[in-house]
């Protein structure tokens, strides 16, 4: 799921999460409230604690121009109170429960999450329900959390090399769809918004026709439909503006660009447009996608790794990742790389463009196959030690408008794939013509000059 | 997933780095030496067809010796790229075959090298067999060293470009001196490295005496025992690594100011810390939850974030170790603001050492602290770490059954007067990269 879109954004990684199945060890069952409110239940009794997770399906998918950023705005004020429940008092309601929660906004989604001790999911839903209805969205806690944000997007963003280079590149591979923009929002855009426009965000989206509920954990999930109905049932509905098509026209040509910035070592992010899931049982496509990441990628004797870091050594550092379920059903394959000293981005580039030749006229070996196909079934036991996993994975599917079920027969369509479906795939989209390439021009740092580029120095 | 998503703050990461671990009835931890003279701790549990293992050793960055920085970490690293005549390839190849997978690392004080495999005889054996040969017989083939030296090199000429790794590094070499906590290698020290460093450190540090073996998931006792007994027969034969050297506290306060082009300022305060196992170890514990520890519901949140907007990230922590590890404060913010936040910061610890916790915050800092505890057992992965943190650091085995009672004890009076004695405002270590003074 797009892990590449914000690279910087790997010390928050929980786990790293790619799409694979849940060998489930009970049944998931799912309900519906009359409003709409759509919840999703997986009872685990290892051990007596829950996750619950909101998921609304509103991010920054569904922004538009001169507003980027406005979805990860909300979620900041989600925590500045409702008129029971005052600024600030979520979180310590939450800590006195002994739990942990945040939350997080992508393109596809915004989720709000707390973990507790099983006997105090009834807290987290009654705080859930009020502010999914009653956020009281004042200017002045605007004003001040804007400021966060800025700082948030300065932190992530405008002193990290590879994070521009990353934005750069998105923007430059989707031309129209809405993937192209920041999650995190332009600066310029955020320096603009007022809270008239995270009011009227609000107002839009947050209503639990537009949501999912998702509770992994030692409970019943009888109960917790009713605890559910008890909390979130007497909400309304509300009329969603209808969400238009938004697809990106077929690439005609090489797209490149070039970020400046202080730094040592270069760096290239190389992409190529690539189909999403779009029908779990008929695809073929994404799932070969997927295994063909796992061939160049899976582990560190994986061709990208095995040849450019340790054989040729023209590269210290290069990955590969494809993310098949989106939202916005569009998708992209993507390889990034940092040369070795020494080492040019434009020689690494070719080296790279290299291994895709050798896969699309050579294919890759049945032994490939098999190694990538053990490792997947081997992690669908492993991420059933953790209950937030299993739950991002349920949210995820229902959030990108399919259904938790396809989880069950995920790893048996990984097994059916072919080497010559993996072939097919490599050819077919692999092309000069769909290649769009961004890199990293480094920039000295002069000791003595202490002011920041790119922006006039204003006190 | 995570990794295009923007997370509300620090917090959920930094509680996740902090806390310690607590006690359920029902987590039965088992505790035996191997006839080599390795400390075993395991916990056996059939829910999952799993087994975890990590193997750790006191050969951390602060083994290094100081004319030779970097060996600790190129040791530790290269052990999985060639072993008992495998290339780096095939063993990477033949953990994937079976789907185990490799882990673990190095920091100051420790080495530690994890395995997580299916728990089906035919997975299991490979992937045991595998691992140890990786943990007895490490080749250090020449021209791997070279490439890895190569690699780490670049890495650290990169980050020295970067402001947050300039503040680490400068942080911990004036917070720490001439202790080794306070050391970090650079390009030309790593560029020197030879294999006979590196098979030296290896002999050393490695052997089984002092090793802590912790194993959790779906074997027998006896199972785990021959496992351990296994890892440990064939490791170097050395004798257990003397303790390090005590950190000593800093004679004046001290700031340093770095320029740095960034937009954010990133500033570091400190002072040395404690060690694990360290009797004021619950009261300072408690009372950082209240100060920064505590992510939104911090004092530090609370004034600089939350009143002010100043920043998007602000937290304090202890890193208890082995000898007095860090105590931190950090945060970035626009660089033009720096030294008003910098200012609010100094402001609110001073008045958190003078006037101490309120009894609103202690009662809501033991409510989070000893409610949240099955979350920090509610995987085999995270049992597996605290298991290694008991044995390593010799806390007692019974540290997880008395650590909400440990908790409950802290008084006020206790917060305050372990606060007064073991951090001064005084003599704090400060730095600063990036700002416009």
């Amino acid at each position: 799921m797009q892990m590449f879109k914000i690279r910087s954004l790997r010390w928050g990684v929980l786990v790293s999460f790619c799409f694979s199945s849940l060998a489930m060890s009970a049944e998931v069952q799912e309900f519906k409230l009359d409003n709409g409110l759509k919840i999703v239940v997986q009872e685990d009794h290892r051990a007596p604690v829950v996750v619950s997770q909101v998921w609304y399906r509103a991010g920054a998918l569904d922004e538009v121009n001169g507003k980027t950023g406005v979805a990860h705005v909300l979620e900041h004020m989600m925590f500045k109170g409702t008129k029971a429940v005052p600024a600030g008092k979520f979180s310590r309601l939450i800590a006195a429960a002994g739990g942990k929660e945040n939350a997080f906004t992508a393109q596809d989604q915004t989720t709000y999450f707390q973990q507790l001790e099983k006997s105090n999911l009834p807290l987290s839903m009654k705080l859930e329900a009020d502010r999914m209805a009653n956020l009281n969205l004042t200017d002045e806690e605007f004003a001040k959390e804007i400021k966060v944000v800025m700082e948030e997007r300065r932190w992530r963003t405008e002193d990290k090399p590879q994070s521009k280079v990353n934005e750069q590149f998105n923007s430059t591979i989707y031309h129209v769809h809405p993937y192209g923009r920041p999650v995190v929002g332009w600066m310029n855009d955020l320096e603009n918004m007022t809270a008239a426009d995270a009011r009227e965000w609000y107002k839009t989206w947050y209503a639990p026709n537009n949501a999912t509920l998702v509770v992994v954990g030692d409970v019943n999930a009888q109960e917790v439909f009713k605890l559910a109905k008890q909390y979130f049932g007497p909400l309304k509905s509300q009329a969603l503006p209808s969400r238009k098509p938004q697809v990106e026209p077929e690439q005609k040509g090489e797209r490149r660009v070039v970020v400046k910035a202080q730094a040592k070592l270069p760096y290239v992010l190389m992409g190529f447009h690539v189909p999403s899931l779009q029908d779990a049982d008929k695809d073929v496509e994404p799932y070969a996608l997927e295994i063909l990441a796992g061939v160049l990628n899976g582990n560190a004797s994986a061709r990208l790794n095995q040849n450019l870091v340790r054989q040729s050594q023209i590269a210290v550092d290069v990955d590969a990742a494809y993310d098949m379920v989106q939202r916005g059903r569009q998708s992209i394959f993507v390889l990034d790389a940092t040369p070795s000293e020494g080492k040019s981005v434009a020689e690494l580039e070719v080296a790279i463009l290299n291994e895709i030749e050798k896969i699309k006229t050579g294919g890759v070996t049945e032994e490939e196959l098999q190694r990538v196909k053990a490792q997947v079934i081997a992690a669908d036991v492993y991420q059933r030690d953790s209950m937030f996993y299993q739950a991002m994975q349920i949210g995820n599917l229902e959030t990108a408008g399919f259904s938790w079920r396809i989880l069950k027969g995920y790893p048996a369509k990984l097994q059916a794939v072919t080497a010559e479906q993996v072939q097919v795939v490599a050819k077919k989209y692999f092309n000069k013509d769909n290649l769009t390439v961004a890199t990293l021009d480094p920039q000295p740092i002069d000791p003595n000059d202490n002011t920041p580029k790119g922006k006039p120095h204003v006190h | 997933m995570f990794t295009k998503s923007l997370i509300r703050g620090f917090g959920f990461t930094l509680i996740g780095l902090l806390v310690s671990l607590q006690a359920q009835a029902g987590l039965k931890i088992q505790q035996w030496q191997t006839s080599r003279g390795a400390e075993v701790y395991f916990v056996e549990n059939h829910d999952l067809p799993i087994i975890d293992i990590s193997t750790n050793f006191y050969a951390g960055s602060a083994r290094d010796d100081k004319a030779k920085l970097g060996v600790a970490g190129i040791t530790r690293h290269l052990m999985t790229l060639g072993a008992a005549g495998l290339s780096d390839e095939k063993i990477s190849k033949q953990f994937a075959d079976v789907g185990a997978q490799l882990g673990g690392g190095v920091d100051d004080d420790k080495s530690s090298l994890k395995l997580r495999t299916l728990s089906s005889a035919l997975e299991r054996d490979k992937a045991l067999d595998l691992y140890i040969k990786i943990l007895q017989k490490p080749d250090f083939p020449d021209d791997v060293l070279a490439r890895e030296k190569a690699r780490v090199i670049a890495v650290l000429k990169e980050a020295a470009t970067q402001p947050e790794t300039i503040a680490d590094k400068a942080f911990s070499k004036a917070l720490f001196g001439t202790h080794p906590y306070g050391f970090n290698s650079e390009p030309e020290e790593v560029d020197q490295i030879t294999r006979d460093d590196v098979q030296k450190f290896y002999r050393t540090y490695y052997g089984a005496q002092g090793a802590v073996i912790a194993l959790i998931g779906d074997m027998s006792r006896e199972q785990a025992a021959q496992i351990a007994e296994k890892i440990s027969l064939d490791l170097p034969k050395a004798e257990k690594p003397a303790p390090l050297a005590s950190v000593t506290y800093p004679a004046a306060a001290i700031e340093q100011r770095i320029a740095h082009p960034a937009t954010q300022a990133h500033i570091l305060l400190g002072y040395p810390g404690i060690k694990r196992g360290d009797a004021d170890f619950f009261p300072l514990y408690v009372g950082n939850y209240v100060l920064g520890g505590g992510g939104f519901v911090s004092r530090l949140t609370e004034e600089v974030r939350e009143k002010r907007g100043l920043v998007y990230s602000v937290y304090s922590y202890f890193s208890p170790m082995a000898e007095l590890g860090q105590f931190q404060i950090g945060l970035q913010t626009k660089r033009e603001q720096a030294d008003a936040a910098l200012a609010l910061v100094r402001e609110t610890l001073n008045k958190f050492t003078k006037d101490g916790v309120t009894d609103a915050e202690l009662k809501a800092a033991k409510q989070n602290l000893v409610g949240g505890f099955p979350m920090r057992i509610d995987s085999n992965g995270k049992i597996l770490d605290y298991l290694a943190l008991i044995g390593f650091y010799h806390l007692p085995i019974t540290y997880l059954d008395d650590f909400n009672e440990n908790l409950n004890k802290v008084t006020k009076a206790q917060i305050k007067d372990a606060f007064n004695r073991r951090i001064n405002p005084e003599k704090m270590v400060t730095v600063v990269v990036g700002s416009d003074s």
